[in-house]
């Protein structure tokens, strides 16, 4: 069994009405109740519970510091190569768009990753386009096998692979993969991937059942948010994470909120999400789930960020590049998106700080795996 | 008031602490400084070996606070065993707390490998602390297979529900022959004072201090709530009577 079989018994549209339907009755029910469920969830994102934001934002500070303490887990994000062979509307490594590519070698990681290492990071991201002829397995088993005796903690978000392959990565020292449903909409997945080995919807949507079968320590799931309705695609995100953990439960999961930033050839949605409507969400995720890490990146502004620390996020990038060698090799290469909050790690350290948390910039060991 | 002996060392604080989830090292030692604790348990997964000056472990630098590493993150008794002797080796201490939690979400520890690891451990010469779900049986497993010490809990970690397992707590207590040292779930120090009161030899506190409005003086109220349930236990608490005594007794026709 997979996700898959629970995911077709749910209808889009009717999930949506379902959430539209939510009434200050059931939200404030979801706010009183001991145990959480996918229906209270619905309550807490719907626009039932906008009124309700501070105090729902008052009970994801309190749980969060209650499961994770005043910390916030630091990471950087490095992509290792913006090829790509999908056509991804939002994304300005789209395949259709006529950017110079680039793939770093060896040489380049290792420049890279000093340049990382004297922000001060130990844990890292390593992010690619899917170009499974270059960027292959391979690729990323030598890339971890250059880089591991310098990182506490090696996460990987690149094209879904087989299990086989996501166990040889966990060997190697892998300890979280995170992938993006982007929507749980089966026909705008198709009008927003048209093209290349990610148009098909449920190898995606199966990933994370790989992940889990691997044994992969952290899985990170996440929604594109502005592709469709946030609402009704945060709901199968949520209730994707709801199986999972029943299903992996060695495992530990994370949510990422990335929103369509603007990119080379994008045109912004009609369905973006506000700032008070992300907070919602991030709220209303805590409240569902207290152990879920959630993880808040450089797309979002300064002020954003600033705030958001103390409303539930658990890990944070800092002074992040979204390009092939953007900390040090060719820092003028194209974006896949542009960063909103252009602080230097250091920066945002301090920042941390002062609102009275402490950095946690090593929150794992390589003994461990 | 008695001190508190495991394996080789003495202590006179019965309040052991945990350093995790302040809001900054400097913050975590005046804590630990005002809790007047002198065992302080320190995650390895967070202590970074490359480092000359690790902040935590820097802002724990006093004669009279003894380490003890644990190995939250471990999910079986293999890795247990490999951190822990990366810990021996890096912080010069065979004091082991014992954490194997293969469940993330409620970090519950696992029984089976949490013997295994410490038979393996024991024989390796490390003075083991396992933390464990109340369980009388699994006690008296560990203390066969060479534990320094049982941690059981009283509620899951973190969760500040105080001590849900008492009637467990107080079984394990009874048939004991090592310290036992109520670990987690602890959230106010009337909850520490209970399980002094009750009989166990020491309590670990991290969460509820750490989150507290004032972590410093939250240290505080567990150092007097400590002693205060302490001192109540070896003066023998007077014992509740549960019934009223009757106007007719049943042995009067023995008068």
């Amino acid at each position: 069994m997979s996700f898959k079989e629970i995911f077709i018994r749910h209808d889009w549209d009717a999930v949506g009405a379902s959430i539209e339907g939510k009434r200050a009755f059931d939200v404030e029910k979801a706010l009183a109740a001991d145990c959480v469920s996918l229906e209270d969830f619905k309550a807490l994102i719907s626009p039932a519970a906008a009124p309700y934001l501070e105090e729902m934002a008052q009970r994801s500070h309190n749980l969060t510091k209650k499961r994770f303490g005043k910390t916030m887990q630091m990471y950087a994000p490095m992509y290792l190569s913006n090829e790509c062979h999908n056509i991804c509307t939002y994304c300005g490594y789209s395949f259709n768009n006529k950017i110079k590519r680039k793939t770093l070698t060896d040489a380049e990681i290792l420049e890279e990753v000093a340049a990382i290492k004297r922000q001060g990071f130990d844990h890292i991201l390593l992010v690619s386009g899917e170009a499974n002829h270059t960027v292959h397995v391979d690729y990323f088993l030598n890339s971890i096998d250059l880089i591991k005796t310098q990182f506490a903690n090696i996460s990987i978000e690149v094209q879904p692979l087989d299990q086989e392959e996501y166990e040889k990565l966990k060997k190697a020292g892998v300890y979280a993969v995170l992938v993006y449903q982007e929507t749980y909409n089966q026909s705008t997945y198709k009008e927003n991937h048209p093209k290349g080995k990610k148009s098909n919807f449920f190898y995606r949507l199966e990933t994370p059942d790989r992940v889990g079968k691997a044994a992969m320590n952290k899985i990170g799931l996440g929604t594109l948010l502005g592709l469709d309705d946030w609402r009704t695609d945060s709901f199968f995100c949520a209730l994707h994470l709801n199986y999972l953990e029943k299903k992996y439960w060695q495992t530990k999961y994370s949510i990422s909120f990335p929103r369509i930033r603007p990119a080379e050839g994008i045109i912004l949605p009609e369905n973006a999400i506000s700032d008070k409507e992300l907070v919602q969400l991030i709220c209303a995720y805590r409240i569902f789930n207290e152990d879920v890490e959630l993880s808040i990146s450089t797309r979002e502004t300064q002020n954003f960020r600033d705030n958001i620390i103390k409303l539930g996020a658990t890990s944070m990038s800092a002074g992040s590049k979204t390009n092939p060698g953007g900390y040090s090799v060719e820092p003028e290469s194209l974006e896949q998106f542009e960063i909103s909050d252009n602080r230097s790690a250091k920066q945002v350290e301090e920042v941390i700080s002062k609102t009275g948390y402490d950095v946690l910039w090593k929150d794992w060991d390589k003994a461990f795996s | 008031m008695e001190t508190v002996k495991i394996a080789d060392k003495e202590f006179k604080s019965r309040l052991f602490l945990g350093t995790g989830k302040f809001g900054s090292p400097k913050l975590m030692e005046e804590a630990v400084l005002a809790s007047g604790s002198e065992l302080v348990t320190v995650a390895l997964k967070r202590v970074d070996y490359d480092s000359d000056s690790d902040n935590l472990l820097v802002h724990l630098k006093h004669p009279h606070i003894n380490l003890l590493p644990n190995t939250s993150g471990a999910r079986n008794a293999k890795e247990a065993l490999f951190a822990a002797q990366l810990s021996r080796e890096a912080l010069e201490t065979n004091w082991l707390k014992l954490e194997i939690h293969p469940d993330p979400k409620y970090l519950l520890p696992d029984p089976i490998e949490t013997l295994k690891a410490t038979e393996e451990l024991a024989k390796l010469g490390f003075v083991v602390l396992p933390y464990i779900h109340a369980d009388p049986v699994l006690c008296k497993r560990l203390e066969d297979a060479g534990t320094a010490a049982v941690m059981p809990l009283g509620s899951p970690i973190g969760s500040n529900r105080g001590l849900k397992t008492i009637d467990f707590l107080e079984i394990i207590i009874s048939q004991s022959n090592v310290p036992v040292i109520v670990d987690a779930g602890i959230g106010a120090p009337s909850d520490a004072a209970w399980a002094m009161e009750i009989g166990a030899d020491a309590v670990l506190v991290n969460t509820a201090i750490a989150v507290a409005g004032d972590p410093v003086k939250m240290a505080m109220a567990f150092n007097q709530a400590v002693e205060a349930g302490r001192m109540a236990y070896e003066s023998r608490l007077a014992s509740e009577t549960g019934t009223a005594i009757a106007s007719s007794p049943l042995t009067s026709f023995l008068d």
